[in-house]
């Protein structure tokens, strides 16, 4: 536990004084959100195309810290450090989930706000986004954490976390879409099957949680 | 060598008889059906494949989960061809699927049918596993990580299912969607018949590259203690090559160095 909240309070501390992740990710986003303005040529948005605009550009946003979440631990030998330190490999697993978790929702804090300035007539539904982009975060910092650990082990980095994390990603999306395209309709707030989508979410963040955590250990292993 | 039950002539063999049955069954003794007529008949190949495909995506998890225990490279030689393989069977259940649309609703592909929907998100995911293997240079970490992927997409199977079913709103109907409940008697049978042909060929296919890599193993080995000096053209390889006990690698494997 001790093992965790050090890689994490250590990664959280290279972002607070770098803003390595988050700022780029802040930027793609806000940058994402204008081109589909032009692309989908629409000034509002609203239900089905409102929620893709938004889990699409997350999800996107999402790959730039993924990519980056075992940098320093490429560059500086910090794979070598937990493995002779004598904490638990799996926690460093956890950590790093952790670590992205925190980005992800720092950047939705930041991101959600735009996408509903840019695009939403009224701010009403995104209380009822909290728990769905919450849920996703999760779900996809879990499996960002396993995939990264990979990419950044293989000699194809940049080119292998995309690849491997789209298609995974793709349940993901498609309930966090599900979730969101009803609470996004221009009458106001629908909950159209929120339950069934929050359930969905659920069991992919435990599934990969639990995947990750179980097999983290057989990738740091030398 | 004796004949086994499992060797590869076998399957081959039985394989082509039953397929041979069922292919004979399904255009001479199941009955047309009533709403789609002919190309109904695709059903036989068409389901048999992807359950079969799906079934060898799941077992490559669990061979997957035995390399990581025992370290035994068979295992992820067992994986990787199992993956091999379900790619391949893969590939035609979409081919077979966009076919049966054509026929069946006019259109070569369609978002409303989910297995198939499924089909080509679980494709696009395993469509990834030779990248990843090409991309990682040492053997073992190559097999360590190969397996790692086998857990997490053999995982990720059932829940896209789930997932993108549940993200269908329209409920149509499907001949196999109440399994063979929903079958009259002779069409059960001849799917049956066909189901198990398939899989026969699915495991002769197996079989047959898993003796190919152990023979190509073996016959590098064999150039190796022949010509010390000679060097074989370097061909790198997503492919496990180093197949475990059934072949005995000696330490005397020369380091071509990495690329």
């Amino acid at each position: 536990m001790s093992g965790l909240l050090a890689i994490l309070g250590k990664d959280l501390r290279i972002e607070l004084r770098a803003w390595r992740s988050l700022a780029p990710m802040a930027l793609f986003s806000a940058t994402v959100f204008v081109i589909f303005r032009f692309a989908l040529d629409r000034e509002r948005l609203e239900g089905g195309i409102a929620a893709g605009v938004l889990v699409t550009t997350l999800l996107f946003a999402s790959l730039l810290a993924i990519n980056r979440i075992f940098i320093s631990e490429r560059e500086e030998g910090g794979f070598d450090l937990i493995r002779l330190s004598p904490c638990d490999p799996s926690m460093m697993f956890l950590a790093k989930t952790a670590a992205l978790t925190i980005y992800l929702i720092l950047l939705e804090l930041i991101a959600v706000p735009l996408f509903a300035l840019f695009f939403l007539d009224s701010a009403e539904a995104l209380p009822a986004l909290a728990p769905v982009l919450v849920l996703a975060a999760l779900g996809l910092a879990a499996v960002g954490a396993l995939i990264s650990t990979i990419a950044t082990m293989s000699s194809a980095r940049d080119l292998l976390a995309p690849l491997l994390l789209l298609p995974l990603s793709i349940p993901l999306v498609i309930a966090a879409a599900g979730a969101a395209s009803p609470v996004l309709e221009a009458g106001g707030p629908g909950f159209e099957r929120y339950g069934t989508w929050l359930a969905v979410l659920g069991l992919y963040d435990v599934i990969f949680c639990a995947i990750g955590f179980a097999v983290f250990d057989y990738l740091l292993d030398e | 060598m004796k004949a086994r039950l499992t060797s590869a002539p076998t399957l081959v063999t039985a394989a082509a008889v039953v397929i041979t049955a069922g292919f004979g069954m399904v255009f001479f003794y199941a009955p047309l059906d009533a709403d789609q007529g002919f190309i109904q008949k695709i059903f036989y190949l068409h389901v048999p494949l992807a359950i079969w495909a799906l079934l060898g995506f799941i077992i490559a998890g669990i061979y997957g989960i035995k390399y990581l225990r025992t370290n035994d490279p068979a295992h992820d030689a067992r994986s990787y061809v199992l993956i091999h393989q379900s790619v391949i069977f893969a590939t035609t259940v979409l081919i077979t699927g966009s076919i049966w649309a054509k026929a069946a609703w006019g259109k070569w592909w369609i978002w409303d049918e989910p297995t198939l929907v499924s089909f080509l998100i679980i494709f696009l995911l395993y469509a990834t596993y030779y990248p990843l293997r090409y991309s990682i240079e040492d053997r073992e970490r190559q097999a360590r990580y190969a397996s790692v992927f086998a857990i997490v997409a053999g995982a990720f199977v059932p829940l896209n299912f789930m997932a993108v079913r549940l993200a269908e709103s329209l409920i149509h109907p499907r001949t196999f969607a109440t399994a063979e409940g929903g079958l009259p008697g002779s069409m059960a049978l001849t799917f049956l018949v066909c189901f198990i042909g398939l899989g026969l060929m699915f495991f002769a296919l197996i079989k047959f590259e898993l003796e190919a890599k152990r023979t190509a193993a073996e016959l590098s080995r064999l150039e190796r203690q022949l010509a010390p000096d000679y060097e074989a053209p370097y061909r790198r390889t997503a492919a496990p090559t180093d197949l475990g006990a059934s072949v005995s690698m000696e330490a005397d494997r020369p380091d071509r160095g990495s690329l």
